[in-house]
């Protein structure tokens, strides 16, 4: 099985072509066949998925299931997962079908639901195991047009305002990420991660209208990613398009958006910026873990005073991407196991989290904070569910969410214990914000009046969340069995990064004595 | 034949060797006048439909032998006219790019009553002139090819001549022409006065080494002028929003595509051939055009709510682009414009053809409003839409992204960092309007739409287009070799 990714890559694509192509009609008929055939068809691939997990090999640092094919201008199309992706793939896979399981409900142009949430599968696993940088654009890329069009037509009230908002900021963030791309083109001859990897980017010092640019070249392709993976990620300051989008995706989309999307930002940077520009990364790590630190109080501080469940959910993902940022720039081994680590934890707790705002705005259409209270008292089971997931979103040990925290702040403190300090005071607010809204939502007594016919979870809903609390329990109690298959391709990219920096700075003084 | 020995060209000197070069020119001149004749005496706008089937049949023809014949650079008229694999290029692009927006008019121009037999002649005679054009090896060529070009598309423009706003749009284009025609002329003579001939290759020898006399130096600016008036570059624009409104919609298709190709690729002969030595100088008067087009293109888009404006911009943006690769001075800037343009053509084909078809009670509408919630009554049209307008704002996997890859990397290699930074930052702005109109179809309010109503051929078109623009991804149809062999015949 040589192309096991592409079979697993292309499964939803076809199953959306068959849907675009034969499924006629809006009934409840058609509607009920396009919702199955997507579920068929990510779960199709979340076992094509597990197939390929149980002969990957966590020892080998290389990449695995190798695919490489001629393709265009010099170009490949060339697929392979390693250590790092595989485990993002498997998260991807994991969350898709749950994510479909999650509008059922939805009756509206459910058949181009389906087809584009189908679409952003093929795209999102493509940007995963993509071993071309072109490859690996096209894909980042062309999921902005599916999840435009989720926001978009099956989004809130103010959906025109956030799908373009979100279209235009990440379109911004990536053409810079082009340019930057095709340079290395240019300087390096080839398009293939692989070899890229091993590439020196040239550190010299330029000179940009009087503007001294140490790292020269490596430095401005640091930026050009580092615009793109933060607009992605999203970091402060460039975080504004999220809460919008956000509050106004649907359910499906929250989810999608909160758990995946996001971590393609985390990803690109472990991808690219450490290994292929470790240079520029050792010159701007302290900027980026201030920029985190700032994230992480800035967004929480943000996320005490919102009315909105989304919103303040949303802000809270900022701040945990915050962690996440300051664990990779950290560069050491902690921090980047942390870093994979709250990334695959946040894409569980975050999907929850957003998946409990959905089943009550299911019931009662608001998402206003203040419009519930005392849920408790109707729907025992939906509180123990949000009250796992806002645990886990603090960060309670024995959830996944501690673990990820945890080692990203010994991580930070290796290398910056003021920064670590003040992260530390990130968890606390966290837990300030996340209980508060659980008091607010779930305790209490149950005096509003709409609130009195509201009725606990339903079967189906239960279903979806019983693998997510699995996972985040799991996680919490047994991390080894993320941090075993990481570790290896996290050491060989540690490696790579140290020898990368000393030849650089190496290549820099013989500049010099020159 | 003889061999030029400092381009290595063959030169005809026989009737016979000219006629076989200049065979589908030659046909289809003879064509039109016949066709002319024909439609005189035949009973007038009866044939019309005939005429237009045999002009497409004839175009096909012409593409299909200048793509068998050749692969080796001939000349004839002493090296006024160039038939290289560049010039062939173009030529399949202009001939196939008119027969089906030939075809794709047929059906608005009967319902409005325009379908008049000379309306398929006056494209076959601009086709010739646009051939000409590409093939021009000598400034006198290039000013009769681009004459007889212009001269039909004035009379296009103002085809619906019993409607104001076509009449305007013919005049204001006739004078617009005729004033940067004049502009070419002096430069011409410029160049002729400092160079000493009008044949390119002669030019290009004085003009070699780096140094170039301020004489020619002015007679290349005047010449850029005029050719950047029919590319319509900013600054010299200003024509095409109000020309592309106000004549009917096929002859704004037309106008979109193939004389675009054919003034592109004449510029792209004039400053390769005549002036190949001197690229640092007239490349930076095209960096300019291309920032600016690209720039203005984009940002006045947004306030456009007539869709045949809207694509003016566009074109107006899409040309920056394609500048671009010229302003590189290279082959691979060669290639990527000549990538680009095939892939503008086809996209532009698709988009059009569906605004043929906009149609509201039986009446045509241009404003983008009428879109809205499109996709409810025809969502294939609209999803068909959908892809080709993100493949214009250069959304990945679409073919349009590959355009401006191929353009973005000539640009990197070639230096020129902010041209390329200005590009992509105008692409993002031209993202918003392309997708406003997505928007418009998708998550609008529901408002009486358009008419249901398309012509099968318009279909076929357009969602023949949108699969071209998916399918791209593959291998880009394999134009990338071919476009290279051209490009490669161009700059030596």
């Amino acid at each position: 099985m040589e192309n096991l990714l592409t079979i697993m890559i292309f499964i939803p694509l076809i199953a959306s072509i068959i849907l675009a192509v034969f499924l006629r009609g809006e009934d409840r008929v058609s509607q009920n066949n396009a919702k199955w055939l997507a579920l068929v068809a990510t779960v199709a691939t979340f076992l094509a998925s597990i197939f390929l997990y149980a002969q990957f090999d966590p020892a080998n640092t290389g990449f695995q299931f190798v695919e490489d094919r001629p393709w265009f201008a010099g170009l490949r199309y060339k697929l392979g997962v390693d250590g790092i992706s595989v485990l993002f793939v498997l998260l991807t896979t994991f969350l898709m079908p749950i994510v479909i399981a999650s509008c059922w409900e939805v009756d509206y142009r459910v058949k181009d639901y389906m087809i584009a949430l189908l679409l952003l599968e093929t795209l999102m696993l493509g940007v995963f195991c993509a071993l071309d940088i072109i490859l690996f654009y096209l894909f980042f890329e062309a999921g902005l047009i599916p999840m435009f069009l989720i926001i978009g037509i099956w989004g809130g009230a103010n959906r025109v305002y956030a799908s373009f908002k979100f279209f235009l900021y990440t379109f911004l963030g990536s053409v810079l990420m082009l340019l930057a791309i095709i340079s290395m083109y240019i300087e390096a001859g080839t398009t293939d991660i692989v070899v890229l990897l091993n590439h020196k980017f040239d550190v010299t010092t330029l000179e940009i209208f009087g503007l001294r640019v140490v790292g020269g070249m490596q430095t401005l392709m640091w930026l050009a990613f580092f615009a793109s993976f933060a607009v992605k990620m999203p970091m402060w300051p460039v975080h504004t398009w999220l809460p919008d989008a956000h509050v106004q995706a649907p359910t499906a989309g929250s989810v999608v958006l909160a758990a995946i999307l996001l971590k393609m930002g985390g990803y690109g940077f472990l991808r690219f910026s450490l290994p292929m520009f470790p240079f520029s990364t050792d010159l701007m790590a302290p900027l980026v873990l201030w920029l985190s630190v700032i994230a992480i109080i800035y967004t929480s501080l943000v996320a005490l005073v919102q009315t909105d469940m989304k919103k303040l959910i949303a802000y809270s993902s900022v701040a945990h991407m915050g962690f996440v940022t300051m664990g990779i720039f950290c560069v050491n081994q902690q921090g980047l196991d942390g870093a994979i680590f709250q990334m695959l934890s946040h894409g569980f707790i975050s999907g929850a989290l957003f998946l409990c705002v959905g089943v009550i705005y299911d019931r009662i259409h608001t998402r206003e904070i203040s419009a519930y209270g005392g849920l408790v008292n109707k729907m025992p089971a939906y509180a123990l569910v949000f009250m796992l997931f806002t645990m886990a979103n603090v960060g309670l040990p024995g959830t996944s969410g501690f673990v990820g925290e945890f080692l990203t702040i010994v991580g930070v403190f290796k290398v910056n214990t003021w920064v670590a300090f003040l992260a530390t005071s990130g968890v606390i607010l966290s837990a300030a914000y996340a209980l508060w809204l659980y008091r607010r939502v779930v305790m209490g007594d149950l005096i509003k009046e709409s609130l009195r016919t509201i009725t606990d979870m339903n079967s189906r809903e239960i279903v979806i969340f019983v693998p997510l609390v699995f996972m985040t329990l799991l996680l919490g109690v047994y991390p080894s069995l993320v941090l075993d298959v990481i570790g290896p391709s996290v050491q060989a990219l540690l490696v790579n990064y140290e020898t990368g920096l000393i030849g650089a700075s190496d290549s820099l003084t013989s500049v010099i004595t020159h | 034949m003889n061999n030029n020995s400092y381009f290595g060209w063959t030169e005809a000197h026989t009737i016979y060797d000219i006629s076989q070069i200049l065979f589908p020119e030659i046909i289809l001149a003879v064509f039109a006048m016949v066709a002319l004749i024909a439609g005189v005496y035949g009973g007038k706008d009866k044939a019309s439909a005939l005429i237009l089937w045999i002009t497409v049949g004839m175009f096909c023809l012409a593409a299909f032998y200048i793509g068998i014949n050749g692969g080796d650079t001939n000349t004839a008229f002493g090296g006024a006219y160039i038939d290289d694999s560049f010039s062939r290029f173009l030529k399949i692009l202009i001939l196939l790019s008119s027969s089906v927006v030939l075809i794709i008019s047929k059906d608005f121009m009967i319902k409005h009553k325009l379908f008049k037999f000379e309306y398929p002649i006056l494209v076959t005679l601009s086709v010739v002139g646009m051939m000409l054009m590409v093939s021009a090896g000598d400034l006198m060529s290039l000013y009769m090819a681009l004459e007889l070009q212009s001269l039909s598309l004035y009379v296009l423009a103002a085809f619906d001549r019993d409607n104001v706003k076509s009449t305007e749009a013919g005049l204001k284009y006739f004078v617009l022409g005729a004033l940067s025609s004049g502009l070419l002329l002096y430069g011409a003579s410029l160049v002729y006065g400092y160079s000493g001939s009008t044949l390119f290759s002669d030019i290009s020898l004085s003009a070699d080494g780096g140094q170039i006399s301020l004489g020619l130096i002015f007679g290349l600016i005047f010449i850029t002028v005029g050719l950047a008036f029919k590319v319509s570059a900013v600054p010299f624009h200003m024509w095409t929003p109000d020309v592309y409104e106000g004549a009917p919609s096929p002859i704004t298709a037309f106008f979109a595509t193939a004389p675009k190709v054919a003034a592109i690729g004449l510029f792209a002969r004039v400053v390769h051939d005549a002036f190949g030595g001197a690229v640092s100088d007239w490349s930076q008067i095209l960096v300019v055009l291309s920032a600016l087009s690209m720039l203005f293109g984009s940002f006045a888009a947004i306030g456009q709510r007539n869709i045949k404006r809207l694509m003016a911009y566009s074109s107006i943006a899409h040309m920056g682009f394609a500048l671009m690769g010229l302003a590189t001075g290279t082959v691979d800037g060669v290639q990527s414009m000549l990538v680009y343009m095939t892939i503008y053509i086809i996209m532009n084909i698709g988009v059009f053809s569906f605004i043929l078809s906009m149609e509201k009670d039986g009446k045509p509408v241009t404003s983008i409003e009428s879109l809205k919630m499109y996709s409810r009554t025809r969502p294939g049209n609209s999803l068909a839409l959908l892809v080709l307008m993100f493949s214009l704002a250069g959304v990945p996997p679409l073919l349009g992204f590959f355009g401006k890859f191929y353009v973005l990397k000539a640009a990197l290699n070639a230096d020129l960092t902010w041209l390329a930074v200005s590009g992509v930052l105008a692409s993002v702005i031209g993202a918003f309007y392309y997708i406003r109109i997505v928007f418009y179809m998708y998550f609008g309010e529901e408002v009486e739409g358009l008419d249901k109503t398309i012509p099968m051929v318009g279909q076929i078109v357009l969602i023949g287009s949108a699969l071209a623009m998916l399918f791209g991804v593959i291998n880009l149809f394999g134009i990338e070799a071919i476009s290279e062999i051209a490009a490669r015949s161009l700059v030596n």
